[in-house]
């Protein structure tokens, strides 16, 4: 054996340096272990100082003893390679070490061993961990909001209808594919608005706006049997025509009786909240702020220089201000805006300011698709004699979209993170309903517990959506 | 000149719908006002505002007018805005560094760090480190004091507050040891570029930094005091902190959400930027002969930096926005000063909102500008 000099781990003592430098590196972890799970301190003779550094100093010489390049021992090296590079990373990786373990004793004890859970009321929150009853007695708040209870099966029903219709384009056979665009982007958002307006909402079943569902379907219909040549001025002018004519003549007269024909029970907006609200917002706003951002992005790449000009101070001016003042605005001087008896619900009011003000955002991430498109495609088009619309419906846009689904995501994923500040025009989704549940006087106290349960589910949520984006982005990798 | 209907009348049509749609709005606008009796104009902006606000940087009371309150709420934005910039950028660097560490344990700690913070909302962070992580802070008769002169209570941090004597000379000091940094730096590239000869710049210039403040000290008769604050007993059970700085809880949890929120963004953007710079970058600099310190500050530095900063100003201008989710914790900042209180107080809301959003819209544009303008400079001039 050959003499050990033991500023220099070698391999020739290899057996030696691993026995010491692991016992070391054991001791310490142990000794931080017992202390933070046990709250048993075995170095408490020592100075107060030196028995809380020694972990650190035990552990570092250890792995200082075991760092020998190419042991030959495959689990030493992989240890060596990751996380024992050099002194610094020994030091900084036994520190984090020490973190989880410090760290998981307090977080395990507050969230299950000493939380309650049992019980409806106050009174079994008495140990020192989370009361999860809180949030359990509250659940239906922060999910409806002030939904009457009675009613809630109606969100309920809506969003699991919605949820099945969604995914459609998952079972879609070859056939179907073709028209799942579509689908998607005119006859679902449809479908959702009119579950949400008669469903969620309620109220009578007969009004104005029924006149142009119907008037819609039925020149819709008809439109399959008019010859190609004349579709373009029959859709221009059928529709209106056959919605004037069903409200104020056919059904005039009727009106007021079939007013009275009520649905369910109307809920106002202003009663809505929790986290369907928060659904219910992300959904609309990414609804309209698709097609608007994409209007703008071809708006401010296009040749008219009058267009290009409105493009570019409509983007630069939402992406200029905060949301929080957008909402100010339609809060407060919306209104002023508009004749005096004509009336936005403020939800609908919030929903149009958070779509263009995010639309702004999707503008400038479709223009940078639009960007990195080589000129070669755009060429490519022309000389095949396609117009401006046909160009860039069936080349360019396909393209530039793949391209930046990531930017997309984000920024939906920057919607629903933004949708807590509807507290500005008063109305309560999860945040706010907690907010609203803290100041409650039978639960003073309890806020913590509701801050990291909403975190949870929109930690959740969000890391789902770009997960899910992350792999839509694989799947569309399209070399070129 | 060749004029085509089918080039004029798109544009045509959109502006007379935009000009159509904005006639229709200040029409209304026009009666709506009428109706009510409000006038519209800025006259408000020198009354009296009678309004008090908490936490002020420059003097400021209910008999200052509503410019001043302007001023204020300005301010504070800007303050709580450059506090959390730094912060962002210093733990973003970090934390962005650490993602591309090849040590396993520190490359996860800085990802679940990312991932935590990013996908958690803003406003619910601010709301958690306000409402539930502040106050769980000890009262200000029982905290203990931080290094014996940091005092971290529910009513806010109490930090000692610097008394200098003869400020100017070292104000001065200061600018004459900046000054004499920025000659040396042009002066040894002159040297470099003409002899070839190295002039140990970096060590100069902490010299310089270091020394001319002290000469200050010693022979300008600068002297600096703290007022460590102290604690004083108001009522049986009121206790307060006085003399020092004191900042309140409400810019503490504000700095601090959007500082933890914004790093993480930062933290992507230096990641992509080092990872963007090629392999053979480096390699070719090392071949001719660079010692690691120059390969980094010659060759990957200038290429990171150019792929991180435009993202890193567009996260600035995002905190600076976010700053004004300070309204929900009740900091005093733009929105609520002005666009809250002021408002309630004269009901001027085209005005207010329209000075309010456009002091966030000058902000963002004249940083984009400057950003255009760097990015220009620094662009790779291709042939």
């Amino acid at each position: 054996m050959s003499k050990i000099n033991f500023l220099k781990p070698d391999k020739a003592n290899l057996n030696t340096f691993l026995y010491l430098g692991s016992f070391l590196f054991f001791i310490s972890v142990l000794d931080v272990f017992l202390n933070s799970f046990f709250s048993l301190n075995f170095t408490s003779f020592l100075p107060s100082f030196l028995s809380f550094l020694l972990p650190l100093i035990l552990g570092f010489i250890g792995l200082y003893f075991i760092r020998i390049e190419f042991s030959g021992i495959k689990y030493l090296d992989l240890l060596n390679k990751h996380i024992n590079t050099n002194n610094f990373n020994a030091i900084l990786s036994l520190l984090i070490i020490f973190i989880i373990l410090k760290s998981i004793p307090p977080i395990l004890s507050w969230f299950v061993i000493d939380a309650s859970f049992a019980g409806d009321s106050k009174d079994v929150c008495s140990g020192s961990g989370a009361c999860w009853t809180y949030i359990k007695v509250w659940m239906r708040r922060f999910m409806y909001g002030m939904y009457p209870n009675a009613e809630q099966w109606r969100i309920n029903l809506s969003f699991i209808a919605l949820v099945l219709l969604g995914s459609v384009g998952y079972f879609a056979t070859d056939k179907f594919k073709k028209y799942l665009t579509l689908y998607y982007v005119v006859i679902y958002p449809l479908i959702a608005f009119l579950f949400i307006f008669f469903f969620i909402s309620g109220g009578p079943v007969f009004f104005d706006f029924s006149y142009g569902i119907i008037a819609a379907i039925i020149s819709i219909m008809i439109g399959f049997f008019i010859p190609n040549k004349y579709k373009f001025y029959y859709f221009l002018i059928v529709p209106l025509l056959l919605y004037i004519v069903l409200k104020y003549f056919i059904f005039y007269e009727e009106m007021i009786e079939l007013g009275k024909l009520d649905g369910l029970n109307w809920v106002e907006t202003g009663a809505w909240g929790g986290l369907s609200l928060t659904f219910i917002i992300s959904f609309f706003c990414l609804i309209f702020c698709f097609p608007i951002g994409m209007a703008f992005a071809l708006g401010r790449r296009s040749n008219f220089p009058l267009i290009r000009y409105i493009s570019v101070g409509f983007i630069e001016f939402w992406r200029g201000v905060p949301l929080i003042t957008v909402l100010f605005m339609s809060a407060v001087m919306f209104p002023m805006f508009l004749p005096e008896d004509f009336f936005i619900d403020k939800l609908v009011r919030a929903i149009i300011a958070i779509s263009l003000f995010e639309a702004a955002y999707v503008a400038e991430v479709i223009r940078g698709g639009l960007q990195a498109l080589p000129r070669g495609q755009y060429e490519a088009a022309k000389s095949l004699g396609m117009g401006y619309w046909k160009m860039h419906i069936f080349v360019i846009l396909p393209q530039a979209l793949k391209l930046v689904i990531p930017g997309i995501a984000n920024t939906f994923l920057a919607l629903v993170k933004d949708t807590p500040l509807i507290f500005v025009v008063g109305l309560l989704e999860i945040v706010g309903m907690l907010n609203l549940a803290k100041t409650n006087p039978e639960w003073l106290g309890f806020a913590m517990e509701g801050y990291v349960f909403a975190a949870i589910i929109f930690w959740i949520i969000c890391y789902a959506m770009s997960k899910y984006s992350y792999n839509l982005e694989q799947k569309y990798k399209t070399d070129r | 000149m060749n004029f085509k209907l089918k080039d004029i009348v798109p544009q045509l049509v959109t502006v007379i719908a935009v000009v159509l749609i904005f006639g229709f709005f200040t029409y209304n606008a026009q009666i709506n006002m009428e109706n009510r009796g409000i006038d519209f104009g800025y006259g408000f902006l020198s009354q009296e505002s009678s309004f008090d606000v908490q936490f002020s940087l420059i003097e400021y009371d209910g008999s200052h007018s509503y410019f001043r309150a302007y001023l204020v709420g300005l301010l504070n934005t800007i303050l709580v805005s450059v506090i959390g910039i730094i912060i962002a950028t210093i733990l973003g660097v970090i934390v962005g560094v650490a993602r591309l560490s090849n040590n396993y344990l520190i490359n996860k700690f800085a990802a679940f760090y990312v991932e935590f913070f990013r996908n958690i909302p803003l406003l619910l962070q601010i709301f958690f480190w306000y409402f539930a992580a502040l106050r769980a802070l000890p009262l200000p008769q029982d905290a203990e004091a931080i290094f014996g002169v940091f005092f971290l209570t529910i009513k806010g941090l109490y930090v000692p507050a610097f008394v200098w004597q003869n400020f100017n000379i070292f104000f001065y000091s200061i600018v004459a040891a900046v000054l004499a940094i920025i000659i040396i730096h042009i002066h040894s590239k002159k040297v470099q570029e003409n002899q070839g000869k190295q002039i140990p710049v970096f060590l100069i210039s902490l010299g310089l930094i270091f020394i001319l403040p002290l000469l200050g000290f010693v022979l300008g008769g600068v002297r600096l005091s703290f007022e460590v604050p102290v604690l004083k007993q108001l009522a049986t059970t009121s206790f307060i902190y006085e003399g020092g700085v004191s900042l309140p809880p409400e810019l503490i949890a504000l700095t601090l959400s959007l500082s933890l929120y914004t790093a993480t963004f930062i933290a992507e953007c230096v990641r992509a930027g080092i990872q963007g710079v090629g392999k053979g970058q480096k390699e070719a600099a090392a071949s001719i002969g660079l010692t690691p310190n120059q390969v980094l500050k010659l060759v990957i530095m200038p290429q990171a930096l150019r792929i991180i900063i435009p993202p890193t100003t567009n996260q600035y201008l995002n905190l600076t926005k976010n700053s004004s989710l300070a309204a929900a914790i009740a900091y005093p900042d733009l929105v609520l000063v002005f666009a809250g209180t002021a408002l309630m107080q004269t009901g001027k809301a085209i005005e207010i909102v329209s000075i309010t959003m456009f002091t966030y819209l000058t902000l963002s544009i004249s940083i984009s500008i400057l950003m255009n303008w760097y990015n220009k400079k620094i662009a790779i001039q291709e042939k």
